[in-house]
């Protein structure tokens, strides 16, 4: 059953140094705050998994969480490269980092396959693509009705996973709504869970009855952390940065900016400053640009 | 009316896809390309992105696959699980419309190093949705600017099949979609060569010179039997591209 406690609670409970993490969100809803919770309890030897390494994880990789990392497409989006990823790959600072790399078609299924309890997850894929032969966790086997080749990857099985939704109830049942990406795969594929929400209500009553909600027997620990997800967005509640992801690339490039930088606004602040980092959207905003679209 | 040549060959993308086409969209270029399309001549063009929105039409560009108005404006929003099994794996998608940092005369991209694999010279972001892209959407088109750098006899990597090394691999691999068969840079348009699979040039923007042609491109250029020019962008086109930025 769900439990509501506090985020730094949350991670010194779920979340041990060695662990393999998924922290999901493609693009919306990235688990921003319980990232730097992890940088600021210091936990190390982290395999990190994510689709999409985005500044989420550059940021845990160049403060020195991790030692493996599992993706499969490693930019920031719209802007250029991953500065602190590229710097401990081809340098080893801060430390000497490892890559299982995959396609999104891949990594998506894998989760998929954890979520179903299978050990493997078989597609139509990596059909002449050279990540075949440079990862072993890449293999082919032939359908036993129609002998038509098929990729096959492991199932992704994190020992936690951490998102960031809309919404919980007191309950602890959670929903996620717009581009819900991979998260309600990665949070039934692993063992344990963390899920930040930008609010808690009373109940859900009135949902349309096919929201995607994550049941509170499902989930670990909910902390409300608004703003949480913030350079990326919650839809409904605010936008994402898109100045941030750019200004990011120059704060990257440079291992001392990038140790100022998270120095000030990870280590020495908590959660609740990404309330300020945010504008949330009004509750008629949405109404208001719809009926101006029409004029 | 001025325009650039990035402008030109936007333009010149934009026309290569038909109103009736399910397009998954790559970010950047291929974005802008095909959100022309939807603003110009295609209106009905559906455009998918591989966060997971379908029919989306965006009044802006969006910077990442997964803005916030891509989904807003969406027609329905599925999980990226759900995109890739049952919207492109499924064979629902018409063309899948890509960039690449370097591409060969067989249209293999390489988006993933420069160099060795284990010991890049230039580490890129690597696949994404790009891999399965190009075997499961019916047809490849391309978009990039021309250069030396990127236009390449050999890719450092394969990381999305074209033709494959020598033009064969594809159907030798049993691949029964048609693979890249439209380039358009900011120079002109090649269409691939049904018997080589090579690329050819058919048609040559306006002012530019095969000279200049050959001078960016890794690979002894080869020309169609009759070359067009390319129509100028009009008004409308610009108009609108601009619009959208």
């Amino acid at each position: 059953m769900a439990r509501i406690v506090d985020l730094k609670t949350a991670i010194a409970e779920q979340v041990q140094s060695g662990d393999t993490v998924a922290m999901e969100g493609f693009t919306h809803l990235i688990p921003h705050a319980a990232a730097h919770e992890i940088i600021r309890q210091g936990l190390t030897d982290l395999t990190l998994i994510r689709m999409t390494p985005d500044l989420i994880y550059d940021q845990m990789i160049g403060m020195g969480c991790a030692r493996k990392v599992m993706f499969s497409w490693g930019g920031n989006p719209g802007v250029g490269s991953l500065r602190r990823l590229r710097d401990a790959y081809e340098q080893h600072w801060p430390t000497r980092l490892e890559i299982e790399e995959h396609s999104h078609a891949a990594m998506a299924n894998a989760y998929e396959a954890g979520a179903a309890g299978l050990p493997c997850a078989i597609f139509r894929g990596y059909l002449g693509a050279q990540l075949a032969e440079v990862n072993p966790n890449i293999k082919f086997i032939h359908c036993p009705f129609t002998n038509e080749r098929l990729a096959a990857v492991p199932a992704i099985k994190p020992d936690v996973s951490i998102i960031h939704a809309q919404k919980a109830d007191r309950k602890g049942n959670v929903l996620i709504e717009g581009i819900v990406g991979v998260q309600k795969e990665a949070v039934l594929a692993a063992k344990r869970s963390v899920v930040t929400v930008e609010e808690i209500v009373d109940d859900f009553a009135g949902l349309h009855p096919n929201v995607c909600i994550l049941p509170d027997w499902t989930v670990g620990t909910i902390s409300l952390v608004p703003g949480g997800a913030h350079p990326s967005y919650a839809q409904g509640y605010y936008k994402r940065d898109n100045d941030f992801y750019k200004a990011w690339d120059p704060i990257a490039s440079d291992r001392e900016t990038f140790r100022q930088w998270m120095q000030t606004h990870v280590l020495e602040v908590g959660p609740e400053v990404f309330a300020e980092r945010v504008t949330f959207d009004g509750p008629t905003v949405t109404s208001r640009s719809d009926s101006a679209q029409e004029d | 009316m001025d325009y650039s040549t990035n402008e030109m060959m936007t333009v010149a993308a934009s026309r290569a896809v038909s109103n009736d086409d399910v397009c998954f969209v790559g970010i950047g270029m291929p974005s802008a390309a095909c959100n022309l399309a939807r603003l110009t001549h295609a209106p009905d063009i559906t455009l998918i992105y591989e966060s997971g929105t379908i029919g989306t039409k965006p009044a802006t560009l969006p910077l990442s696959i997964g803005d916030g108005e891509l989904c807003e404006t969406a027609v329905t929003t599925v999980s990226v699980p759900e995109m890739f099994r049952y919207w492109l794996q499924g064979g629902r998608i018409t063309i899948g419309f890509l960039g690449a940092a370097q591409l060969d005369r067989f249209g293999n991209i390489n988006t993933t190093v420069i160099g060795d694999y284990h010991n890049p010279k230039v580490r890129l972001p690597g696949g994404g949705g790009a891999p399965e892209i190009a075997t499961s959407c019916q047809e490849i088109f391309l978009v990039m600017k021309q250069s030396t750098r990127g236009f390449v006899k050999q890719v450092d990597f394969i990381t999305s099949l074209g033709h494959g090394p020598t033009g064969r691999e594809r159907r030798e691999l049993g691949v029964t979609t048609k693979g890249p068969s439209r380039l358009i840079t900011d120079l002109c348009i090649w269409q691939t060569d049904p018997e080589t699979r090579e690329f050819v040039v058919t048609s040559i923007h306006p002012g530019v010179t095969r000279e200049q042609i050959q001078d960016n491109t890794g690979w002894t250029v080869r020309y169609a039997d009759q070359v067009d020019e390319t129509p100028a962008p009009d008004a409308t086109e610009l108009d609108a591209l601009r619009s959208l930025n």
